[in-house]
């Protein structure tokens, strides 16, 4: 760890202080820092005047960052040194056209043409509009059927392709195919006004679009050097976990309605639509549009605002509780939960699974309490009981989650005394060369924006992840030896965003 | 005459028990829920539309949905209807009834193949498994209700000289036959715990995903088939729930469409209180009720009734 700069969750960093490692040493360095219970928070190649350069920032209970420059291609670490790597590396070679030498999977993960202008890795013609020209992992037999699902699903749901090799109804193997909703977020907000950059950061992924904004914003304040009032920041808090709990609360009715027990399927869908309704009652938009703004909040939460949120709380409180019971204590309910899509611990450390999905293995990871911003430094943390990797344990995860937040918002609301401005989006002159990195957990888990000043202050590189990006490969090892009618109920367990990981 | 008539309100009112399931299932959760005609107006929807028809098709699967819905309206015409006597009767004709009843999942079985489509695939070979397990509890309750009554009819069971009753000497054994049928009527008709009607998700489908492709008037013909498989098989119960000689005339046929109606109450009940069972412990439940009948008939054979 030597070769790495430790720094912190959304600290200006000047890019000469980043380290500049050989392209040997890099790759060793990532190597044994994985190897060594560590993960990846971001990998990803970037133009520097006429060379390329690659950027990892790595996690184990500190930040770390480190840079190297980069020719055409480079021994790929995903064979040598562990699974993390696969979707990172096969995103540097579509971004950038850098060829991971040796991958064992090297396919595109969006299908776009890179941002370099180099030829393809891929050998596609961008040009044709075709979904996909790229091989899918296949299993042969006369017992064995394939079975492709999407894009397009007979649900109001996103788009993405799902390609099982089953016997009979046994899942040998799930490949999953997304991109279908590339926008080239990353790319445009490298071009775009700096006052859309919060409006664009909502719309990465719909329901997440407090926890995006809030990474956005975090990078602006950090590279302009902008202070957040106290009070603004408990909103930030309370419109974080009124997103966490909506999306928690629509999942769980969704998972009793995916199992056919509708009584909570009900219940939850009214609960859901309440805590969008205070979104609503705090920023005007029930999805937490608009609400986060660099340098603090853009509505102001004044007592009648304060008001309707606690009392709607103690109200909905013992509702959400007397539901959870009806959905956990259904014997016939948890004989379709238990078991089902199991992840062991080993195998979700390997893939670096975050958020809910990797807390329900056994990995406590949480940024609220490994790397805090806002308020969190000084919230409790949230333990979790149920850690068997299932569907059980990701729909009780998420139900501890939801009474967790619920003791934040109302410890923020006790603590939240008197006015805080209301800031609005302006020109900001961003620091030059600097790098920002800034985590938020969101309500999937880790959400991460890293933005990189030329020496003008322009945003030269804007990279986004969401934990979708590690997640998805867990939906697809979930799915090992499963049944494959029990596919909408770990999909539903994990509900990962197609949006999010497509950018 | 009086028996046309019947059959004629039973096929007319098959779509009407339905929309009791979907009122029991949406009080429950705490929802209003849709109209209790909802399913007439979603045939008149679909008959006023027209069908789509894949390219890749053959006249199979057209046949399907007139084949399946024709078999359903068949088995109707053997079934005696509260009072009344059947259309069509003679010696053995609960055989043909469950046969043309198979007849007419065959084609539906066809018309999924003949899509191609992986999903309707997998969802035939799920009902051709769950229903051939489902046969082997049907035939062993012919073939108690042959030990008790003699008859191969089903005039003969339920309106001869020795009805099956249940106030009758074997009253007992039909409460065993009561649970397995109505397990059978959940199987049959895609119904909680065995299948969801309500899901729109493909893979786990098993009824539904057979006639994904069937659209408009064809998809109208099979709704039509179901209502009326699924009223047969409420009225096989009604006949063992009530008692045959106990009521005269009018007042009995009162009560057995009250009896049909409570069958469908506890339907939409038994899909209020329960999840799905997983797909792989389907057989034990249908094995369950095919268990029951067995020990039933078992008790018929050893002499103790």
């Amino acid at each position: 760890m030597a070769d790495l700069l430790r720094i912190t969750n959304g600290e200006r960093i000047p890019r000469a202080a980043i380290p500049s490692l050989a392209l040997e040493e890099f790759l060793q360095a990532l190597s044994d820092f994985v190897k060594a219970d560590g993960y990846i928070v971001q990998l990803f190649a970037y133009r520097d005047g006429a060379s390329n350069r690659l950027l990892a920032v790595l996690r184990n209970e500190a930040l770390y960052v480190a840079g190297t420059e980069v020719g055409d291609s480079f021994p790929s670490l995903t064979k040598t040194a562990s699974k993390k790597f696969h979707m990172f590396e096969r995103e540097i070679a579509e971004q950038y056209g850098i060829r991971p030498e040796g991958h064992p999977w090297l396919k595109p993960v969006r299908y776009h043409a890179n941002y370099a202008g180099r030829p393809d890795v891929f050998g596609n013609d961008y040009s044709v509009d075709i979904p996909g020209n790229y091989d899918y992992f296949t299993v042969e037999g006369e017992p064995i059927h394939e079975v492709a699902v999407g894009p397009v699903h007979a649900g109001i749901i996103e788009p993405g392709h799902f390609r099982f090799q089953c016997a009979g109804e046994e899942v040998l193997h799930l490949e999953i195919q997304l991109g279908y909703q590339h926008r080239g977020i990353e790319k445009m907000l490298t071009q775009v006004p700096q006052k859309r950059l919060p409006i664009i950061c909502e719309g990465i992924a719909g329901d997440t679009s407090i926890g995006h904004n809030l990474c956005c914003c975090q990078a602006i304040e950090a590279l302009a050097g902008l202070q957040v009032e106290k009070g603004a920041s408990m909103v930030r808090v309370i419109g974080l976990e009124l997103e966490r709990i909506a999306n928690h609360i629509g999942d769980l009715g969704a998972l009793s309605g995916d199992v056919a027990f509708n009584p909570p399927a009900a219940y939850f869908g009214r609960m859901r639509g309440e805590f969008l309704n205070l979104l609503q009652v705090l920023c005007g938009n029930r999805f937490g549009k608009g609400l986060v703004r660099p340098g603090g909040v853009a509505h102001i939460m004044g007592a009648e605002q304060h008001g309707l949120i606690a009392k709607k709380l103690v109200e909905i409180t013992p509702e959400i509780k007397n539901v959870c019971d009806l959905l956990f204590s259904a014997h016939t309910v948890q004989a379709r939960f238990d078991n089902t899509g199991p992840v062991p611990l080993e195998l979700a450390k390997e893939l670096g699974l975050v958020g809910y999905a990797g807390r329900a293995c056994g990995l406590p990871y949480d940024v609220r309490t490994a790397f805090p911003t806002e308020r969190y430094t000084d919230l409790p943390g949230n333990t979790n009981a149920t850690t068997l990797g299932d569907v059980n344990s990701r729909a009780a995860v998420r139900r501890e989650e939801i009474m967790h937040s619920l003791s934040l918002i109302e410890m923020m609301l006790g603590q939240h005394k008197g006015e805080h401005k209301s800031v609005q989006m302006q020109q900001y002159q961003l620091a030059p060369s600097s790098l920002v990195v800034t985590l938020n957990e969101g309500w999937r888990g880790e959400v991460s924006h890293c933005v990189l000043t030329d020496d003008a202050g322009r945003i030269q590189r804007y990279k986004i992840k969401d934990p979708s990006f590690h997640n998805w490969t867990g939906l697809a090892m979930s799915l090992r030896n499963q049944e494959i009618s029990d596919f909408p109920l770990c999909n539903k367990s994990y509900n990962l965003s197609y949006c999010g990981f497509d950018l | 005459m009086e028996s046309i008539l019947a059959y004629a309100i039973a096929i007319l009112a098959a779509p009407l028990f339905p929309g009791i399931i979907l009122k029991v299932k949406a009080f429950v959760a705490g929802k209003k829920g849709p109209p209790l005609l909802i399913k007439y107006y979603t045939l008149a929807k679909l008959f006023r539309k027209g069908s789509v028809y894949s390219t890749s098709t053959s006249f199979l699967f057209r046949m399907g949905p007139a084949v399946s819905m024709a078999a359903a309206v068949m088995a109707l015409l053997f079934c005696p209807l509260a009072g009344m006597i059947p259309v069509l009767s003679f010696q053995g004709d609960v055989i043909v009834v469950f046969y043309i009843m198979g007849l007419g999942r065959f084609f539906t079985i066809l018309a999924a193949l003949d899509t191609a489509s992986p999903f309707e695939g997998m969802g035939s070979a799920r009902e051709a498994f769950f229903s051939m397990l489902a046969e082997a509890t049907v035939f062993m309750v012919l073939i108690l209700f042959y030990r008790l009554n003699g008859s191969l009819s089903f005039s003969g069971y339920f309106s001869g000289d020795n009805p099956i009753t249940l106030t009758g000497p074997n009253g007992s054994l039909l409460l065993l036959v009561i649970v397995s049928m109505f397990m059978i009527l959940l199987t049959e008709n895609s119904r909680v715990p065995v299948d969801d009607p309500m899901t729109h998700l493909e893979l786990t489908m098993i009824h539904e995903v057979m006639i994904l492709d069937h659209s408009g008037p064809d998809l109208a013909l099979i709704e039509l088939g179901a209502f009326c498989k699924l009223i047969f098989y409420s009225v096989f119960i009604a006949h063992l729930l009530v008692p045959a000689k106990a009521l005269e005339g009018p007042l009995y046929d009162v009560v057995f469409v009250v009896a049909v109606g409570a069958i469908y109450v506890a339907i939409g009940i038994t899909e209020s209180i329960m999840a799905r069972l997983k797909m792989n412990l389907v057989p034990k439940f249908i094995l369950t009720s095919f268990a029951l009948v067995s020990f039933a008939a078992i008790l018929t054979t050893m002499g103790f009734i």
